[in-house]
């Protein structure tokens, strides 16, 4: 179990702030965020390699806010590996074991489960990317931590080796039940390996919850562009409406101060007739631009100068064969319009995808 | 340069016309270097063979000599021991002020070599604190090895600084992370990660540092003409009866600075291999 307290980290040019943050024992915890959010500096604090200027960090009910690190029994994989390079495999894995007093895991079976047998006796430059980062997995297992860190395990490795080391530290985690906090800015592979994220900005947590939540229902403007609701725009809430602009969508308002919609791409729905009878949303817009992605389309509509995104798989854009410039139609359902709290633009998060 | 030449003919595929600054460049090259190689090969092949082995067999010689090692050789021992944690206090950790430390450390390099000697020479007399403290301790500068390692540490503790503290920052701080966080305390985690990676660059910042020494004059004659040192030893052979008698230990001390040189070249690394 990971606990942190009251976290605060001041260092020249950058500070975490208030951090709180608890991982419960066994849980795969993902800190996602964009580069220079401050993820990497919170791993470390919880490592202790960067002194903590307030709060408290507790692993396992330990209080190990003061300790160095050699005393906290945290085991860290870093994104480059960080292997020693004049020790072998074998001498790499085995490093920490001589500092054990507990009781050690079974060696030759972690070596056995992550296929490093042949490797035992290789230099590490010899290595390929994705067996360093299996290397670097076993030498920290091989201690028996209390809890793993994980910086971008998978950032540096090839897409093929990608999945692979993936599954491995996700059955890994499933057989040990060891504590796991990973750092990642994919939320992608935070879907696929953890329960519950924290989502970081600027040195702060912005929101924490189950992956599924956080991702259906952002909170915040910066979140929502975060997990990919490229549609943020400031609006007025009245009711069950939304109005942007000259436009008026309907809506699902469960009370509070809103200040902003999000929409994801893939919830607007593009067509070159009017569709009657609607029980949703349909604005009218002007075809600006077609984006292909290959298995996918990006496609941007002019709404009364709002721009909008959707997204369509190439397959009905060629069906529906619209062209730029055209006049087409978008639906929206209200169910998929999220309403935001804040609305300052210029936060948010400006995604690649 | 060679280099450079062989890639501007292949990339025109040698039919193009070279520029004349590659002309120009191997120009440069052949006169460097004959400027460099010409007064040594001179000076080694002028004594006649029945001078060397006079002037080797000579004690005063083989005293000169074994003295310039043995100080230049203190002077490495002492950068080593109060050298090695410098460096690794600069490359790891950034504090107000660094730049202007690290400026200190360069200066040694900048001062006029007489005016080293004179600046440790004040400092050891009588009519400063310091000298009075040296003097209670019964530690005398002028004309003592002491005084002659004091100068040499002076001038060659930059060279093994800075050597050790690139070693140490070519190594990535993560590798330490990574040792403390499997148990080890930070001086298991010098001894097992960081100094295996650092040797090297440690080497060659002694060889840098006693070279350096070894080859040092201004300072030490200011010092300590006696007890005498190579270098000293072929100044004063000049100065008294000229260029013939200095010859044959100038030729001495150019085999021993020979010796650094290839031991230099041998353990120097190759390319960075840290990661």
């Amino acid at each position: 179990m990971i606990r942190v307290e009251d976290l605060t980290v001041a260092l020249p040019g950058f500070t975490l702030e208030d951090i709180q943050l608890q991982v419960a024992a066994g849980e795969a915890f993902a800190l996602l965020g964009p580069t220079g959010a401050g993820k990497t500096l919170l791993l470390e604090a919880i490592m202790g390699v960067i002194p903590v200027h307030q709060g408290r960090i507790l692993i396992d009910g330990r209080d190990v806010t003061g300790l160095p690190p050699e005393r906290r029994r945290i085991g860290i994989v870093y994104q480059d590996h960080a292997l020693f390079p004049h020790l072998n495999v074998e001498e790499n894995i085995v490093y920490g074991q001589r500092y054990c007093a507990g009781p050690l895991p079974d060696l030759e079976a972690l070596i056995q489960r992550l296929g490093l047998k042949p490797l035992l006796a290789r230099r590490i430059h010899s290595l390929s990317g994705g067996e360093k980062q299996r290397v670097a997995l076993a030498r920290s297992l091989a201690v028996a931590p209390s809890v793993l860190l994980l910086d971008e395990p998978l950032t540096a490795l090839d897409p093929n080796f990608r999945e692979d080391l993936r599954d491995l530290i996700k059955t890994l985690h499933q057989d040990t039940g060891i504590t796991l906090l990973m750092v990642t800015h994919d939320f992608a592979e935070a879907h696929f390996l953890a329960q519950r994220t924290a989502i970081m900005h600027h040195g702060r947590i912005e929101q924490v919850g189950a992956v599924e939540t956080v991702f259906n229902r952002p909170e915040t403007a910066f979140v929502a562009s975060f997990v990919g609701m490229k549609n943020l725009f400031p609006a007025v809430i009245e009711g069950d409406s939304a109005v942007i602009g000259g436009v008026r969508l309907r809506c699902r308002n469960p009370g509070g101060g809103f200040r902003s919609i999000a929409v994801r791409p893939e919830n607007v729905g593009i067509n070159r007739q009017p569709k009657d009878a609607l029980r949703g949303n349909q604005l009218t817009g002007r075809l600006r631009r077609i984006l292909n992605r290959g298995f996918y389309a990006d496609i941007l509509v002019d709404v009364d100068g709002v721009p909008w995104h959707a997204i369509d798989s190439r397959r009905d854009l060629d069906r529906s064969a619209v062209a730029e410039g055209e006049t087409v139609y978008l639906t929206i359902a209200p169910e998929d319009i999220h309403l935001i709290r804040d609305g300052s633009e210029g936060e948010t998060h400006k995604t690649g995808r | 340069m060679n280099a450079s030449l062989h890639n501007s003919t292949q990339k025109t595929g040698g039919r193009l016309a070279m520029d004349p600054f590659w002309g120009l460049a191997l120009a440069a090259t052949t006169v460097i270097t004959a400027f460099i190689l010409l007064p040594l090969v001179e000076m080694v092949v002028q004594p006649s063979l029945q001078d060397l082995v006079d002037s080797w067999r000579d004690p005063d010689v083989l005293r000169a000599i074994g003295m310039s090692l043995y100080t230049a050789g203190a002077a490495a021992l002492i950068s080593l021991i109060f050298g090695t944690p410098f460096a690794y206090l600069l490359a790891r950790k950034s504090f107000p002020g660094k730049r202007l430390v690290e400026s200190v450390v360069d200066l040694p390099i900048m001062i006029p070599h007489p005016v080293v000697g004179i600046a440790l020479l004040s400092l050891a007399g009588r009519h400063h604190w310091f000298g009075r403290i040296l003097e209670a301790f019964n530690i005398q500068i002028m004309g003592t090895v002491t005084g002659i390692v004091s100068v040499l540490t002076f001038v060659g503790l930059p060279f093994y600084i800075n050597a050790v503290k690139t070693g140490f920052e070519s190594i990535p701080p993560r590798l330490e992370t990574v040792s403390r966080s499997l148990g080890a305390s930070f001086s298991a985690t010098f001894v097992r990660v960081t100094f295996p990676l650092a040797w090297r660059s440690m080497l060659v910042g002694l060889i840098m540092c006693m070279a350096r020494a070894v080859s040092e004059f201004g300072a030490v004659v200011i010092v300590a003409y006696h007890p005498m040192v190579a270098s000293v030893m072929i100044y004063e052979r000049f100065t008294a009866y000229g260029l013939k008698y200095s010859q044959p230990v100038a030729v001495g001390l150019i085999l021993v600075c020979l010796v650094f040189f290839l031991l230099l070249r041998w353990v120097s690394p190759r390319k960075a291999s840290v990661l």
